[in-house]
This record gives C-alpha cells, sequence and structure tokens, in this order.
C-alpha cells in the first residue's frame, strides 16, 4: 500500500499520522504543498506523477490549498482522504448547514444574506444575539457575537468596508445558550469514534483559544447525530462540534474536514491517528464507498 | 519511506535564544521556548530554523 500525505505544515497531528502508517507497515511519501506544481492540462504526465498511490491523505492548513488539490486528484479517480466534496462542503459554512439542515441533522437557527440591510433584518428576526461568522474560517477566527442592533450595525459596515467579497456574504446564527462547553465528536466512515467537551468561560470554546478538553462520553443520541451529519457532508473522517441546547437537546454546529486531535487523544483514551490510518488504507484497498459502510 | 528526524539545540531566529530540538523532523513546528514564536525547522543537515509562515484567512481545520 502506498500512501501520499499532503501536508502544509508539520504538526503534532501530522507526525503522530506518519508514525501510524509506519507502525502499519504503510510506504509513504510526504508531499509539501508549498512545492505543488499540478500541470492540469498535461493529462498523462499528472497521473503518472500521482497514479503509484492508493491513497492520498489531504493535511493542508490551507483550505483552498486542499480543496484544488483535492479537485484535481479526485477528477482524475485517484482516492483521497478526505474527498474533494466532503472538503467542499466542510469547509464552507453555509454548505455545511444547508447540507445538514438538507438531511434533517438538528442545527442551530441560521440566515444568510447578501446585502448589510438584508443580513439587519436577518438579525432582528433571530433576536439578539447572535453570531456571525465568515462562511470559511478555523479556530474561532473572525466571529462576531453580536448583542443588539447598535453593534449589528457596526459590524456589518466593517465588514462590508474592510472585508473581501466572501465577507459581504452574510452568515448569521442564533446564539445558542448552551453550558460553557460544547462537544467536539470524531467520526471515522459510520462511526463515532470518541468524543470531547470542550470547556471554556469564554463562548468561542475552540481549543485553539484555551478551551480545555475532558472526555465526553458517546451516548447512542451523540453517535446518531454525528453519523447522520458526517453522512450529510458526505463522509470520511471528520470532526463535529455540537452544541447542547436546554430545550431541544444536541445540536450541529460545524462539521470540520482536516480534524485536529493533538488535545483529544489523552483525554478518550482513543487513538485518533490510528482509526484515520485504518480508514485510510481501507479506502485505499476498498474505496471511499467500502469505507464508510 | 523512513521519517528522518534530529536532536539539537538551534538559535531562534527571532530571539536568539536557544531552542532545543528533540527528534524532530523537516518543515516541522517547534515554538521558541523563550520568545513563544511558532519556528519551522527548514534544514536537518545542518538544522536550519525560519519563522514560521504567518496564519492565513483560509487556514484552519
Amino acid at each position: 500500500m502506498r500512501v501520499g500525505i499532503l501536508y502544509s505544515r508539520v504538526r503534532a497531528e501530522e507526525k503522530l499520522l506518519f508514525e501510524e502508517f509506519q507502525q502499519r507497515g504503510a510506504e509513504f511519501d510526504l508531499i509539501d504543498d508549498r512545492k505543488l506544481v499540478f500541470d492540469i492540462s498535461g493529462g498523462e504526465d499528472l497521473m503518472a506523477t500521482y497514479d503509484d498511490y492508493d491513497v492520498i491523505v489531504e493535511r493542508c492548513i490551507h483550505h483552498g490549498r486542499a480543496l484544488v488539490s483535492l479537485r484535481i486528484l479526485n477528477d482524475r479517480e485517484i482516492p483521497t482522504v478526505n474527498s474533494v466534496q466532503v472538503a467542499d462542503v466542510c469547509g464552507d459554512k453555509m454548505q455545511t448547514t444547508s447540507a445538514l439542515t438538507a438531511a434533517g441533522v438538528p442545527s442551530p437557527r441560521t440566515m444568510v444574506a447578501f446585502t448589510a440591510e438584508s443580513a439587519l433584518e436577518a438579525m432582528e428576526e433571530l433576536g439578539y444575539p447572535v453570531v456571525m461568522k465568515p462562511s470559511i474560517g478555523s479556530w474561532g477566527r473572525l466571529l462576531s457575537k453580536i448583542n443588539d442592533r447598535e453593534a449589528a450595525e457596526t459590524v456589518l459596515e466593517h465588514k462590508e468596508v474592510l472585508g473581501t467579497y466572501h465577507h459581504s456574504i452574510f452568515y448569521i446564527q442564533e446564539y445558542v445558550e448552551k453550558p460553557q462547553r460544547d462537544i467536539r465528536a470524531f467520526t471515522v466512515g459510520s462511526e463515532t469514534i470518541c468524543a470531547i467537551y470542550r470547556d471554556s468561560p469564554h463562548w468561542i470554546t475552540n481549543t485553539a483559544r484555551g478551551g480545555q478538553a475532558s472526555v465526553c462520553p458517546v451516548t447512542p443520541e451523540l453517535n446518531d447525530i454525528c453519523v447522520r451529519a458526517a453522512k450529510a457532508v458526505g463522509g470520511g473522517c471528520v470532526a463535529i462540534d455540537v452544541l447542547e441546547d436546554p430545550d431541544r437537546g444536541l445540536l450541529v454546529n460545524e462539521v470540520n474536514y482536516t480534524m485536529e486531535f493533538r488535545n483529544s487523544v489523552q483525554p478518550t483514551g482513543v487513538n485518533i491517528p490510528g482509526r484515520i490510518a485504518d480508514f485510510a488504507l481501507r479506502v485505499g484497498r476498498d474505496g471511499w464507498q467500502a469505507a464508510n459502510n | 519511506m523512513a521519517v528522518q528526524t534530529i536532536s539539537a539545540v538551534a538559535e531562534c531566529p527571532e530571539c536568539f535564544g536557544d531552542v532545543e530540538l528533540s527528534d524532530v523532523m523537516q518543515n516541522e513546528i517547534v515554538q521558541c521556548g523563550e520568545c513563544g514564536i511558532d519556528l519551522e525547522v527548514v534544514g536537518l543537515d545542518p538544522v536550519a530554523m525560519e519563522m514560521a509562515p504567518e496564519e492565513d484567512e483560509d487556514w484552519g481545520e
């Protein structure tokens, strides 16, 4: 089995994955996305470069680079983990929420608007506080909790004037009065393999922002909603952020396709990189569909 | 491939403090214990480090 690992930086996650592939006796090559050139018009040359890989594992830190690379590889039927479909849907919060809600997966109430005026109307209808997020972005970056109309007007004006065009496509969510934590669950194929609570006194609970990780039991309810969420975005290895609403129960907030797990292995006791490696090898051997069943 | 790693002490290009490298590999990200900046190991023989690229808008999971 020959594996390519497409990466931007070697972080704790990548090192752990390398070790797992090594332990499984898989041959692997590291592909630095900074050095990549895809000759997409030279069909045979491109195929000759990548055709030897049974599977390519995507670990880019840039969503844009991941998406383009996966598109080029999947268009040529080179198996990847995750697939371009999963990356496309998960890398854009609007697409994620649309996929989740179309599949009936409980999620926070969300509105999308294209002008500051209509965004303000949406916020008024949702009722303050609301949360506005860039559609593409991670680690809690540029999230705004907007507590009243005056703050809304200010943030919208800043977005319109200072942001690039995609900051003027407004993604607005109800603010869920969760306990001072959320859940990060890890789904591989059709199984939720483990989950953590991320506790934080701040409303943004990402561990990248200081949230503390502790083990969260995978109840049948949590497993069910996470597996449904994973299926809605196309399957694969994904990390699902779940909010606990006091009245409605579990709500899926986001789904991440190049998951970080360094803070989750120890509290859960689950070998997350090992499970990802096993999944990738299964994709290489049996194909994406079989690995997801 | 076998992943090549090294252990060494190298100088932080930002604060010139000593950074202890333990079993690091090419392109690994390490943090300077003195100034806290993220560094990338860009060479193993001889060991070389550069400041890691700064976070971009589309970075993430």
